[in-house]
């Protein structure tokens, strides 16, 4: 029975090993006119997605563009670290997926130079490893900022993130507890600007509604919250601007694998043209305030928009 | 690449014993926070399940209420309460002290049904109060009950404890926050491995006093019980425990 059990798990392992190579085979035979031979009716991409609903509407709109220009999506959302999906995307396992130019730029390279949003771009059209490339970003972003309370940045007459430095109470800085250490941090706030910080508070939702409600409340004056995030508006936050580049400039871009042909990518460059910065804020409003679908806000943005 | 033995470093790295945040000071808060939170979860749930125990009434709602509690996720708890009361050590308190209630209740009520009715029926016989029955029958003999619950709920705060860092600057679990996001998983490790090493200190320091405050009486028949039945019970041990009594 032993035997029998073993002689399985090889021919298994054969089959396994023989698939591996044989898609190999198919990944790297076509090297010029990607995505030629798939191409057809029988044609299916794989639309990935990060844990973020915000991503997830992204990928949808995406999803539900390319299924109005005939091709066949698979949908694999919410998948969970940048080290996970990358590595799928580059294999060809996953064909499209949304991005962001800064982050993923500092993701590949930690010694990124950053700049405009423009520079960023173009520096990560150059930092990404072979098998992956991105189309064009659009004009919406969603980056990390330095917010306060609309109420403290009266007191202060605060506008960009120098302008701290006329804050004469003690700021309390609150957010995920990398951010004590990101080179956009507390200590670059002092080193950059000479902004003293009175302490950190971690607080580890990602700039959620724990972040927000301690920036309220009071019990931090100084948050990491995400620009698209509906409740900057919602909550009277103010995010100060950063006209030195200290974070990086963070445009929606689709990553996407060799399998992505020249009109698919023009579908998804059609898609980042019309997605504006506004647009983004209120898809997020829709999914966190009206608590609808990803798939629903998707579908109502592109019939809106009027693309296709 | 050997993550086990860059936690070993990290853990004995003389750099992480001193500045803010250091390790010592990050140990004496998660311990300091376990026994307020124990202390708490004591005051409201042994007096309760002396009640109970005692009058033998509640029991269903007991069983049935810290059953539910026990069900309630712990970072969900913590988040609601603190969207409602704001960041801090307040929310974590609370929720924690959700979590420690059950077993301790549990331990409260079960210590006392575990005793030989003829005992209490005995000190009732010759003349004492219910208080005396309580305090001199009930408590004593329910004691290690009692501190088994204690032992369990120490358990599952101290390891449950590093949820403090998710709203606070606080406790070990820092130490797990800041290592996983941060890919600094040396720091991650050996901010386990510290919370390990003190939930087995505390199951030490438990497992010890609940031998300790065993009864001499009940622990001498207990002795023989767990050895061999003895053929006949000892003279003038008639109405002490018995194992398995209903």
């Amino acid at each position: 029975m032993f035997t029998v059990k073993k002689g399985r798990l090889a021919a298994i392992a054969a089959v396994a090993v023989g698939a591996v190579v044989a898609l190999a085979g198919c990944a790297s035979g076509d090297p010029l006119g990607a995505g030629s031979t798939a191409s057809g009716d029988s044609k299916t991409l794989v639309v990935g997605s990060q844990d973020y609903y915000s991503n997830e509407i992204i990928a949808e709109i995406y999803a539900q563009a390319l299924e109005a220009n005939g091709v066949t999506v698979d949908r694999q959302f919410r998948i969970g670290q940048r080290e996970v999906y990358l590595p799928e995307i580059t294999g060809g396992k996953i064909d499209v997926f949304p991005e962001y130019t800064g982050s993923l730029l500092q993701a590949l390279d930690k010694k990124a130079a950053g700049g405009t949003a423009d520079e960023t771009y173009a520096e990560l059209k150059k930092t990404l490893p072979s098998g992956l490339s991105v189309l064009d970003q659009a004009a919406a972003t969603d980056q990390n900022s330095w917010t306060v309370t609309q109420a403290f940045a009266k007191k202060y007459n605060l506008t960009d993130i120098a302008s701290l430095k006329k804050v004469t109470e003690p700021i309390t800085v609150g957010g995920n507890s990398e951010l004590e250490t990101r080179p956009y941090g507390p200590t670059a706030l002092k080193e950059k600007y000479g902004i003293e910080t009175a302490g950190f508070k971690p607080v580890e939702d990602g700039g959620g509604p724990l972040t927000v409600k301690a920036l309220v409340q009071g019990d931090i004056q100084l948050a990491n919250i995400y620009t698209a995030s509906p409740n900057i508006k919602s909550d009277n936050l103010v995010a100060l601007t950063d006209p030195d580049g200290l974070f990086f400039p963070d445009n929606v871009v689709p990553v996407v694998s060799k399998k992505v042909d020249d009109k698919t990518a023009a579908v998804l460059n059609k898609v980042s043209a019309a997605l504006s910065a506004e647009n983004l804020v209120s898809l997020n409003s829709e999914s966190v305030n009206d608590q609808k679908s990803a798939k629903a806000i998707a579908a109502d943005w592109l019939k809106q928009a009027a693309l296709f | 690449m050997n993550i086990f033995g860059d936690a070993l470093n990290w853990i004995i790295d003389p750099a992480n014993y001193s500045g803010p945040g250091a390790i010592p000071m990050r140990l004496l808060e998660h311990l300091g926070f376990t026994f307020l939170t124990l202390l708490v979860a004591s005051a409201i749930a042994i007096p309760f399940g002396f009640v109970i125990g005692h009058t033998g009434r509640g029991r269903g709602l007991a069983v049935t209420t810290s059953g539910g509690l026990r069900a309630i996720p712990t970072l969900g708890l913590l988040t609601l309460v603190a969207l409602w009361i704001g960041i801090g050590l307040g929310a974590p308190y609370v929720a924690l002290t959700v979590l420690a209630i059950p077993p301790i209740l549990a331990g409260a009520y079960t210590g006392f049904e575990a005793i030989d009715r003829g005992a209490i029926d005995a000190a009732r016989a010759v003349g004492m109060s219910e208080v005396q029955i309580l305090t001199q029958v009930e408590i004593p003999l329910g004691l290690p009950l009692l501190i088994g619950g204690l032992r369990s709920a120490a358990l599952q705060v101290v390891a449950t404890a590093t949820l403090a860092a998710y709203v606070a600057d606080f406790g070990l679990g820092r130490y797990l926050f800041s290592g996983l996001k941060t890919r600094d998983y040396a720091q991650m490790l050996g901010g386990s491995i510290l919370v390990i090493l003190l939930a087995l200190a505390l199951e030490g320091i438990f497992a010890t006093i609940q031998r300790v405050v065993v009864p001499r009486g009940v622990a001498s028949t207990r002795l023989l019980v767990d050895r061999a039945r003895p053929a006949r019970p000892r003279p003038g041990m008639e109405p002490a425990i018995t194992k398995g009594n209903p």
